[in-house]
């Protein structure tokens, strides 16, 4: 039966299997990096252009880890995310903040400089040809249907955990109903006697903690190199727009979503498989301008 | 004196929107314990007061003190930390949080605030739809949700702006009785209001506002022999 299907679609489980994985995965860094520009667009109105070189700088701070200081994946996994989401605070107080007043494209532009700035930092430091990074769980298991290695499994794993858990602090607990109050109407939220400037601050970081985290999985995976994130992150932008700006698990859902579609595309109609998800962008926009999740503002 | 020292006190408060001057030297205050309204036509800047006292207008000059501290330069959140909770005209529910969630979303500014029981027992509409999205309920119970959640942080002082504006009557009735229960437990209001006959059967005191000044203050007592020269006033 199952036979009969694969040889009706014209496809081998194995090929159609394979790049069902490799989707879930490119879906997976999709999840966790428009999750955190969704957390910062709701929170700051910041459109936040620095994400791809903040995920390229967790994958480079994974690197410089292990090869300064000998500290491996796992500490990596955990230290990143702290360090990188740190240099986001200080980001935000020391630059972003002061353009709060002003048109939303005062910050995309600021963060678009920022983002060329750490690309070219980080180009001229390495250079352009990329580092490698050996990959901390070699192996993986036969299925009867394809070969799972380890490490993909972990990747997709992981950022399912991550994106749940980030939906759950949001949605279901007290700290996330001030995110969700103050995203709505901050100046009431603030009238209430929180600090919502500060709240700004800590979104901002823990949205760049995301992106560096997504950078962190990525090095062993792909090549460590100064341009991984401007290449991922217009991807991420159109992932972005289909599902909504600042919708937590429209984002999470888009993303995962538009990665397994993207591998399907491969095994279907490998010409497309580059432009699928800017083709559904288009679409989207046409029908749903706010996003499949999106709710209009 | 100590005794008589009011507990809001503004002087010559200036507010600007831009450009745009909209309070000129506002100048009252409010004791402990009593209910203050400010009365007024549209436009004459009784909301701006309320957002200048809260500290959310942008630009404001003048003095306003609350207990003794001056207010005028600290942030919004800084103000209602000393005591003061705000429940605007547009109410501000918040559509993404549920009827608990927006009741539990203020945070505690001083000991003695209502429990949730008591809040509940004071709106026993708000724990039928507790679970309900905040912009869900009637225009009535979400002024209520917006009054009550205020009620929780034990601010000593409440601003209440227009509480029972376009809400039927029975609802301001409730509303009503619930500002007078608030005065029994010793809380202070200041009150914007249009409805004269409602703000009559609640307040001590009034204020006129005209183009962002007070231009005549009353007793509640002598709301009656003054009659004539307030309608003037609010053009009713
Ligand atoms: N955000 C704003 N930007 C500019 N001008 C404003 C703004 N809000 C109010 N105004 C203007 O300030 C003046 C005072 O407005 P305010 O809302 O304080 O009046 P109000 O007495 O509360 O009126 P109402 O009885 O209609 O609620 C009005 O002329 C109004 O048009
Ligand atoms: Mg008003």
């Amino acid at each position: 039966m199952y036979d009969f299907i694969f040889q009706f679609l014209g496809v081998s489980p194995q090929a159609l299997f394979g790049q069902l994985l490799i989707g879930l995965i490119n879906g997976a860094f999709y999840a966790l990096l428009s999750l955190g520009l969704a957390v910062i667009f709701g929170m700051l109105n910041v459109i936040n252009f620095t994400h791809g070189a903040q995920y390229m700088m967790g994958a480079f701070g994974a690197w410089m880890l292990l090869h300064y200081l000998g500290i491996p994946y796992w500490g990596a996994l955990i230290l990143v995310p702290v360090i990188i989401g740190a240099f986001g605070i200080l980001l935000e107080r020391l630059l972003l903040s002061r353009l709060y007043h002003l048109d939303h494209l005062y910050g995309l532009l600021l963060t678009f400089g920022l983002a060329l700035i750490l690309e070219g930092l980080f180009r001229k430091q390495y250079g352009s040809s990329g580092l490698p990074y050996n990959n901390p769980l070699p192996g993986g298991i036969h299925l009867g249907f394809m070969f799972l290695p380890w490490y993909r499994g972990w990747v997709v794993l992981i950022s399912i955990v991550v994106c749940l858990a980030t939906w759950f602090m949001i949605e279901k607990t007290k700290l996330g109903s001030y995110l969700r109050a103050a995203t709505e109407n901050p100046t009431l939220v603030r009238a209430f006697g929180i600090n919502v400037p500060r709240m700004m601050t800590l979104t901002y970081g823990f949205g760049v903690g995301l992106a560096a985290l997504a950078g962190v999985l990525a090095a062993p995976i792909y090549s460590v190199n100064p341009i991984m994130g401007s290449n991922l992150i217009i991807v991420v932008f159109a992932v972005v727009v289909i599902g909504g700006m600042g919708s937590i698990m429209g984002s999470i859902v888009t993303g995962f979503g538009l990665g397994v579609i993207e591998g399907l595309t491969k095994v279907f109609y490998p010409e497309a498989s580059n432009t699928v998800i800017f083709i559904i962008m288009a679409i989207v926009l046409l029908i749903r301008p706010a996003g499949l999740f999106g709710t209009p503002r | 004196m100590a005794e008589t020292a009011p507990l809001l006190d503004a002087r010559d408060l200036n507010a600007w929107y831009g450009e745009s001057h909209v309070l000129h030297g506002m100048t009252f205050s409010v004791r402990k314990g009593e209910v203050v309204t400010l009365l007024g036509r549209n436009g004459v800047g009784k909301t701006t007061t309320m957002r200048a006292v809260m500290g959310i207008v942008q630009k404001r000059t003048g003095s306003v003190r609350f207990g003794g501290t001056e207010t005028i330069g600290l942030p919004s959140n800084l103000i209602a930390r000393l005591g003061i909770g705000y429940c605007p005209e547009e109410r501000g529910i918040f559509s993404s949080l549920n009827v608990t969630e927006n009741l539990l979303l203020p945070p505690a500014v001083k000991a003695g605030g209502m429990s949730l029981d008591e809040v509940h027992k004071l709106f026993p509409q708000l724990k039928e739809r507790a679970r309900s999205q905040g912009t869900k309920l009637s225009g009535g119970e979400q002024q209520m949700l917006a009054i009550a959640r205020i009620l929780r942080t034990g601010a000593e002082l409440l601003l209440l702006d227009e509480p029972t504006e376009g809400l039927a009557p029975v609802i301001v009735q409730q509303i009503g009785a619930v500002i007078r229960d608030l005065k029994k437990r010793g809380l202070t209001v200041l009150l914007v209001e249009q409805n004269l006959h409602f703000a009559a059967t609640v307040a001590d005191r009034h204020y006129v506002v005209e183009h962002g000044t007070v231009v005549d203050e009353f007793e509640n007592k002598d709301l009656a022999a003054n009659r004539e020269r307030l309608e003037a006033h609010l053009g009713v």
